[in-house]
């Protein structure tokens, strides 16, 4: 009998680094994250997560080094693309469509992995979505906007908007960028929640960057904190807690 | 649609239909010019208005239309064949212009098509053998609908009517399916949808390219309508005239395009008393609406209506150029 065969990571990066510049933004950076891993990214403003994101998901060229996708490489594979491998994301910034209604944001963010693109254009209107984004609305509470222009919403319901747009795809890997920022406290006790059960039920892996300590500590299952573009600890919550180099870079200021 | 939106859509067929009876000869046919030109500047107005890329050759595919036309119905083949092989023909046209030019974002688009209207001019003119030249084209029939001539002007505006009702239906069809969606989500935030899985450059080359098409209707159905066609009718300046309905009608509104037709087409007329001023009049009051409403005179309407009755409003605290 042969062992089994670990599978294989879900998100592969290899010494990745990208530089802006004389800045180095990412700094040979590697790390696995293993299929329904929820993995939070911590670091000071300007230790390079949003770069690293960004390198990852196609948005930006990385200087060196590589990144693999449930196996396979993503270089040179455009983010359209990337989104059809099962791969959601959200911005930093917000990014909604401001002048479109909530209900056609979420369809929208769903409605490229249904069917074909003629399928698109002669088919239903919706491409069969109303249902289902719907339920994603109403689970971020949004409900009574369904037919309001995003644009319109506050702050904090757009940031909400984003997030369930990076779910409407039933993707198999989520990277979130701060989504709790300006988010309020019921809400991301929610939001915790809906991330804990979508990864207990679909396995769906998470990788998250925030700022919010308390919503990492108890959402993530490992951690890893970026100082300067490096990685300088990696671990399980209470572990980076204690890190003495993780408070003398971030957490103790 | 919403009742109300029905209600306006018969209401404007209806005013369509009534408008030309008992008008001369010379308005029949203006009014018949402005069905044409609409048609083109609503396929404009999908490649401008939706999908954000400017063409500077909306005229040289209603010149490939209109010669098409010209030269199948010359030849014997009924006009709506030739139509549709017009409508092909600008479609491919418009995949194989669109295909490498947009693969090198943006303005490239404007310099390509802007060439390619060009080069069909000189080609239209220099190709004497096919295309008459100079001289263009005359003597294309009209054609006959079930059996009815369109000879006469009324009949023809009538028939020209049906071909703009079918136009604005497949338009309409194509904005509210998910392609609809994805040309706003394109022009809203182009980086958000790509992430979102939407391939930018595919659908944006299939904006112009059905853009395109459209035009090619409008030139198929321009050759049974003068009758004469040369290359001058086909020139730059008329992709430039197009451009200006869309913008002044007001670009990504549905009916924008057909205001615009109208009032590029009508107000040379209503200026006309004015002789030699009319130029100058004409470029102050569109740089005059331009300043006022980019959204052109839809957007202005818009603006005014928001004003009296405020519903949403754009947050303009989270306004921002869009970045990584
Ligand atoms: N497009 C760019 N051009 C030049 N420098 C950049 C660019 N993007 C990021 N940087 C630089 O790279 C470094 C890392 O930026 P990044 O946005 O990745 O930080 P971050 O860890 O996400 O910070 P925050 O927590 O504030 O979001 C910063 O010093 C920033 O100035
Ligand atoms: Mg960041």
């Amino acid at each position: 009998m042969t062992a089994p065969i670990p599978s294989a990571p879900v998100l592969s990066v290899r010494a990745m680094s990208k530089q802006f510049g004389g800045i180095r933004a990412v700094n040979n950076v590697s790390f696995d994250v293993h299929k329904g891993e929820i993995l939070g990214l911590i670091g000071p403003n300007g230790s390079g997560k949003s770069t690293l994101f960004n390198c990852i998901l196609g948005q930006l060229r990385p200087t060196s080094g590589h990144c693999e996708i449930a196996g396979r490489s993503t270089d040179g594979v455009r983010p359209a693309d990337l989104s059809l491998m099962g791969v959601g994301r959200t911005f930093q910034q917000l990014s909604v469509f401001p002048r479109m209604t909530v209900l056609d944001n979420v369809i929208l963010a769903g409605q490229e992995h249904e069917g074909t693109i003629l399928t698109r254009l002669f088919g239903r209107p919706d491409a069969g979505l109303t249902d289902k984004a719907k339920q994603l609305i109403e689970f971020f509470r949004l409900t009574p906007y369904l037919q309001t222009e995003a644009g319109a919403l506050s702050y904090g319901q757009q940031k909400l908007v984003d997030a369930a747009m990076a779910f409407m795809a039933g993707p198999q890997i989520v990277l979130l960028d701060e989504p709790a920022g300006g988010v309020n406290l019921t809400m991301l006790a929610h939001l915790k929640e809906r991330l804990v059960t979508y990864n207990r039920e679909h396995g769906t892996t998470f990788v998250v960057i925030e700022h919010n300590m308390e919503f990492v500590m108890s959402l993530c299952t490992r951690i890893i904190v970026l100082a300067q573009g490096e990685i300088i600890a990696e671990g399980r919550p209470e572990d980076i807690r204690a890190n003495p180099l993780v408070i003398d870079a971030y957490l103790g200021g | 649609m919403t009742r109300l939106q029905m209600l306006f859509c018969a209401l404007g067929l209806a005013g369509l239909i009534a408008a030309p009876l008992g008008q001369g000869n010379y308005i029949v046919y203006t009014m018949t010019s402005w069905l044409v030109f609409s048609i083109s500047a609503m396929g404009l107005n999908l490649t401008l208005g939706y999908a954000g890329q400017v063409s500077l050759a909306q005229a040289g595919f209603m010149g490939v239309g209109a010669y098409v036309t010209a030269l199948m119905t010359l030849a014997g083949v009924p006009w709506i064949a030739a139509a549709f092989v017009s409508i092909s023909t600008s479609f491919v046209l418009g995949l194989l212009l669109g295909y490498p030019a947009l693969r090198v974002q943006h303005h490239f688009l404007a310099f390509v098509t802007l060439a390619f209207n060009t080069l069909l001019f000189l080609v239209l003119r220099n190709e004497e053998e096919i295309t008459g030249g100079s001289f263009g084209l005359v003597g294309m029939p009209r054609p006959n609908v079930l059996g009815l001539a369109t000879d006469s002007n009324l009949s023809f505006y009538y028939f020209a009517l049906v071909c703009f009702v079918v136009a604005a239906g497949v338009m309409w069809w194509i904005l509210r399916s998910p392609w609809g969606r994805a040309f706003k989500a394109l022009r809203e935030n182009p980086i958000r949808a790509e992430s979102l899985g939407l391939k930018i450059r595919r659908q944006t080359l299939l904006a112009f390219a059905i853009g395109s098409a459209f035009g090619g209707f409008a030139g198929a159905l321009q050759t049974p309508q003068v009758q004469f066609i040369e290359p001058h009718s086909f020139a730059l300046i008329h992709s430039l005239k197009l451009l200006l309905m869309v913008v002044v009608g007001g670009s990504g509104f549905f009916f924008g395009p057909m205001l615009g037709a109208a009032v590029v087409i009508l107000l040379p007329e209503v200026l006309r008393f004015t002789e030699g001023y009319y130029l100058i009049i004409y470029a102050t009051l569109v740089i005059l609406l331009m300043v006022y409403s980019p959204g052109g005179l839809i957007g202005a309407g818009h603006k005014i209506r928001d004003r009296l009755m405020p519903r949403t409003e754009a947050r303009r605290d989270m306004e921002k150029g869009f970045q990584l």
